[in-house]
Order: structure tokens, then C-alpha cells, then sequence
């Protein structure tokens, strides 16, 4: 008979907006017992502080809850307000707009993968320790991050907090001139990114999967990054605005951020590999080529392999960039005029985690009367609970701290913003 | 105010000296190092650099990056009295992480000093001034003990540079 056991798996942090969080995973008799992830999330504060402010102060104050993805926030917030003001920015405008999530998606795959992810595969305690012996790997992923930066400082104004960002679409438009000192560079990045992903495809990968739904925005002719409808492999095709229909948030009496989950069937995942998935014959053909040739397919579904994924979106972005650079025209205006009027607007863009999806109410002055934030590590927290449940119950003999360890690697698959924190996780066992 | 460590520095120069003042300016007390670097960019020499950063860590990397001397100033938040400073090398070894633990990443200073020491990206000298904060809300004012340690702080860097310039 198994030995009675109980571990309990923490993860503390200390961020000053995101408080601290812990996971727990109970293992009774051979058996999991029980799973629990809690996590401490800011958008609950900041939906608080909207209420009252102008419909123009969102994307600025929203992009306060992330140093990694604020464009994320910037943009889901422009796309809502947009809505409401009855305005569609396209154009070069929203090639912009396009090339300035590029950046964050670089600078945050960038950071993901080589510093965050690889250490668990290569079998260190962080990038630091990799650093020492795979220096390259760590001068590769600096190279990318400065990249991304710099796409971010040059559209952004900023590379972390950008403040080029309005409702309408930006305070100055770059010139020609200012986009194309980005080139070198982002060749340089996507060489990097095609390396990238050569080698993380080489990585020894658990043998593990689930059939997830999974959810992703989608777009005729584009890899989705900032816009298009809402969609699963389970049939979901929704407009933006109908996310409140499927999606209910509730909350879990060991979770300070609220759970997500699709009404009629419970959890799902989004993120790079539902991205993929769902859109993998939309990637440039070198990003495709790549993903081929590194053995990934729309039917993957181990989220081990989501670094690869990962990888290839890198080349995307970089991909992507080079091809909005290549086409920009300046415009002849930075943003559209727009007037705010009463109602509700929804926004949902592809963070570099998964979809982020914004929903206000205005006033007929512009003043923000209600809002609400879905990121997508809350949405992403069912699945994976339920990873870990299914990864722990198929390596019950594996000694505890090598289970540890893949239970952080576990839940840095989705690179949720306490991926970093989860290097700290501190294994109790409890034998009863 | 007072001094810890490394009060008497023995100082490996070189040619290209820079100044990193680090900080958020909407942070109150976080935003000392800012305040650092542009009081000695009104006093320091023109060749020497003074740059500020907000902290991202992989960026201060490339802050440091081909500067033979460096001195960063950074705020901290270790439990001591405000305005109590640290003087450390960190060319020799690790700052003291628990010290430098204000990233909300867990990835801070203490950190991407380490990053660049095991890639060989350190300068030659990186001295790491670190102010002791009391209030990190939203403002933009620094608390009264603070601001002293940053003139203090100014008056120690540019004596450090000066002793540097004056040996060539």
C-alpha cells in the first residue's frame, strides 16, 4: 500500500501589486487528493481606481498592472474604448499598433523562455546558475529582450510603461525614418529566434498532454495578435463583445484572483499553444517553416512543448515587425478624432500569456463608470490546477524533490506573471 | 547618515566612468537614484556619463555595458533607518540579495549583477550606492531623510569620480 503522505507546494512573492500567492498539491494514498492554486491579482484594484477616471486615462492606468506585457493592457483597453466612441483606428495606425505588441511579445518570450523556462530543462536553479556554463543561451536571450525593448522605446516612447499609447491611436506617430533603425536589429533577432527554436525543440520534453479546449482569438489573414474574434476547438466563434455570455468568473475560496471558465464546459486554455493551434497556418512562411521543422503541429497539446511554441512566435514577432516596418507610411495623422458617448465597449488582444479581455462603461462625459479585467493567467489557473493534478498522479513514485521541481516547471508552462516567484516554491512533506 | 561597508575604497578606474542612477521618478522614495544622477549631471565633468534607468534588470546589464567604472545608485528597502546608505563593490562580489529585493519579478539588482559577473559583462569597478527608503506610494517627493542621504550620496559619487580623474 502507498505511504500516507501530504505535500504542500508554496509559492510566495512579493510584489508590491500582486501580493503573494502559494499552491498546494495533497497527495493521500497514491491518490491526488487535492490541488490548489491561489494567486493574488491585481486587476481587482484597478478596475477600483477606474471607476471615475476619463475614458482617456485607461490605457495608461491599465498598463500599470504588468512591467512585462503593459501593452497587452494598453491595447485591449484603446480597443474598448474605441468601440464605445464608435471609431475603428486602422490603417497604419494599427499597424503600429501591431508592431508595438511585436515588441512585447519578443521582449517577453524572450524573457519566458531563456530565463524563466530553459533553467528547467537544462537543470538549473535559475538563469543565473545557466549562465555560467550556457552563457551564450543567456547573451541570446538578453539580445532578443533589447530588441523588444527597442521596438517598444521607438513606437512606445518608453520600453517599459509605454506612453505613446491613446485612445484614437497614438501622441506621435515614428517617423520612416526612426522604424527603419529597428531593421538590423530584428533580423539579428529573428536569426536568434530561428536558433531558438532549433534548440528548444532538442529539449527532453515530459510525456504529457490533456485535451484542452482551446482558446484563442482568430483573424482571416493574420496570426492574431491585436484583434479578431474569440474562438476554440470546441466550436466557440464569438464576437469581443459576447465574451460575458460564455465566460463566467468566479471566485474560489482559496483564490484571491477569480477563476474563469467557459459556462458550458468548464476550463480552457490560452496562451501559445492555443494560438498555435488554432491559428498555426496564418504564421509567416518562415515561422511556419520553422514550427515544422521543430515537429509542431495545430494537434499539440503538451504544454512542456509550449517553449517551443513559444520560440516560434519570437520568430513571428520579429517576422511580422520587419514586414510592418517594410510597409509603414507615416500618416498624416497620429491618432482619429473621437468623442466619448454612454455605453459599453469590449476589447480583447492576444497577451503574450493569452487572451486579455477588457469590458467599460461610460458615461456620456467619458467617465469611466464600471470596468472589468480578465488576464489571462486567472484564466489560465483550472488548467493548470488540472495539469498539475494530472502531471503529479503520472509521477506519484518520482521523489519529492524532483516532483517539485516538475511541478514548477509544470506551472511555468504558462508563464503566468508569478513565473518568477515560482522559482521560490518550497516543497512540505507531511507524512501522517 | 551613515556609511556601511566598504567605507575606504580602493579604486580601479580606468577611462570610461558612468554614472546609473535607478528608480521609478512616480515611486516617492524609489525615484533617489534618479535624483542622484541628474544633481551630478549638473556637476560632473561632460565625460562622464550619467544615465537613468527604471530598473529593468536585463537593461541595466546594458547600462554598465563598456564603462570601465561605474557607480549605481539605487533606492532599497531592507528594514533600516531612511536615509541609511550602502556603499558596496560589487566587482569583487554578490550584493547582498536580500538587500536589493524590491523587483517584482524576483529579479533585481542583486540579480542582474550576477547575470553580468557570469557572463564576464561586469565593468571593471561597479560601485552600488543604495539609499534606504521610507515611502514607495505614488508621489513624486522624496521624505526629508532621503533627500539628505541623496545630497550625501552625490557628494560621495562625485568625490569617488573626481579621485579617478585626478589619477590620470
Amino acid at each position: 500500500m502507498a505511504e500516507r503522505r501530504t505535500k504542500t507546494i508554496k509559492t510566495d512573492y512579493l510584489a508590491r501589486v500582486e501580493g503573494e500567492g502559494a499552491m498546494l498539491v495533497k497527495i493521500r494514498d497514491g491518490h491526488v487528493e487535492d490541488v490548489k492554486l491561489k494567486i493574488y491579482e491585481p486587476p481587482r484594484f484597478f478596475e477600483a481606481f477606474l471607476r471615475g477616471r476619463a475614458f482617456t486615462e485607461a490605457p495608461d492606468i491599465t498598463a500599470r498592472i504588468c512591467g512585462i506585457c503593459p501593452v497587452a493592457y494598453q491595447m485591449s483597453a484603446v480597443q474598448a474604448m474605441e468601440q464605445i466612441c464608435g471609431v475603428e483606428v486602422g490603417g497604419q495606425l494599427r499597424a503600429l499598433r501591431r508592431l508595438l505588441y511585436c515588441g512585447e511579445w519578443i521582449e517577453s518570450h524572450a524573457l519566458h523562455v531563456f530565463m524563466l523556462h530553459l533553467p528547467d530543462f537544462l537543470g538549473y536553479e535559475s538563469a543565473i546558475h545557466m549562465a555560467r556554463e550556457h552563457g551564450d543561451l543567456v547573451q541570446r536571450a538578453l539580445e532578443l529582450k533589447r530588441t523588444g525593448n527597442e521596438v517598444m522605446t521607438v513606437v512606445g516612447g518608453r520600453e517599459v510603461h509605454p506612453v505613446n499609447v491613446r485612445v484614437g491611436g497614438f501622441y506621435r506617430a515614428p517617423r520612416r525614418r526612426e522604424l527603419e533603425t529597428l531593421v538590423e536589429r530584428l533580423k539579428g533577432a529573428r536569426e536568434l529566434a530561428l536558433e531558438a527554436v532549433r534548440f528548444t525543440s532538442g529539449l527532453d520534453f515530459p510525456d504529457y498532454g490533456q485535451d484542452y479546449e482551446l482558446v484563442a482569438l482568430s483573424e482571416p489573414g493574420e496570426y492574431p495578435i491585436e484583434r479578431g474574434r474569440i474562438v476554440s476547438n470546441r466550436g466557440l466563434d464569438i464576437a469581443v463583445s459576447e465574451y460575458d455570455r460564455h465566460f463566467v468568473e468566479e471566485h474560489v475560496p482559496w483564490s484571491n484572483a477569480l477563476h474563469s471558465r467557459l459556462s458550458e464546459r468548464g476550463s480552457y486554455l490560452c496562451g501559445p499553444l492555443a494560438r498555435f493551434a488554432l491559428n498555426a497556418e496564418r504564421l509567416s512562411p518562415l515561422a511556419r517553416e520553422a514550427a515544422t521543422e521543430a515537429g509542431l503541429d495545430a494537434s499539440e497539446r503538451n504544454p512542456f512543448r509550449s517553449i517551443v511554441v513559444r520560440s516560434v512566435e519570437l520568430v513571428y514577432a520579429a517576422d511580422e515587425a520587419l514586414r510592418l516596418i517594410a510597409a509603414y507610411e507615416e500618416p498624416d495623422a497620429p491618432a482619429v478624432e473621437l468623442e466619448p458617448r454612454p455605453g459599453v465597449g469590449y476589447g480583447c488582444t492576444e497577451a503574450p500569456r493569452g487572451i486579455l479581455y477588457h469590458r467599460y462603461e461610460l458615461d456620456g462625459e467619458g467617465t469611466i463608470l464600471d470596468a472589468n479585467i480578465v488576464p489571462p493567467t486567472s484564466q489560465n489557473q483550472r488548467a493548470i490546477e488540472e495539469d498539475l493534478r494530472g502531471v503529479v498522479e503520472r509521477s506519484l513514485d518520482v521523489p519529492d524533490d524532483e516532483l517539485t521541481l516538475l511541478c514548477e516547471q509544470t506551472i511555468r508552462n504558462y508563464d503566468p506573471c508569478i513565473s518568477c516567484a515560482t522559482h521560490f516554491l518550497k516543497l512540505d512533506v507531511e507524512r501522517s | 547618515m551613515h556609511l556601511v561597508r566598504d567605507t575606504l575604497p580602493e579604486a580601479r578606474c580606468g577611462a570610461l566612468l558612468r554614472v546609473v542612477g535607478v528608480g521609478n521618478p512616480w515611486r516617492s522614495d524609489d525615484a533617489v537614484g534618479l535624483v542622484v544622477a541628474r544633481r551630478l549631471r549638473e556637476v560632473l565633468p561632460a565625460e562622464v556619463e550619467v544615465l537613468e534607468r527604471a530598473g529593468e534588470p536585463t537593461g541595466l546589464i546594458d547600462a554598465w555595458e563598456g564603462a570601465d567604472a561605474v557607480w549605481l545608485v539605487d533606492a532599497l528597502s531592507s528594514g533600516a533607518s531612511p536615509g541609511t546608505v550602502h556603499r558596496l563593490d560589487a566587482s569583487e562580489q554578490p550584493l547582498p540579495a536580500a538587500l536589493f529585493r524590491t523587483s517584482t519579478h524576483h529579479f533585481g539588482l542583486a540579480e542582474a549583477v550576477e547575470l553580468g559577473r557570469a557572463l564576464g559583462r561586469l565593468p571593471q569597478q561597479l560601485v552600488v550606492y543604495g539609499i534606504e527608503g521610507a515611502n514607495f506610494g505614488a508621489g513624486d517627493e522624496l521624505t526629508p531623510e532621503v533627500d539628505l542621504a541623496a545630497e550625501a550620496v552625490a557628494r560621495a559619487v562625485r568625490e569617488e569620480v573626481e579621485r579617478c580623474t585626478r589619477r590620470r
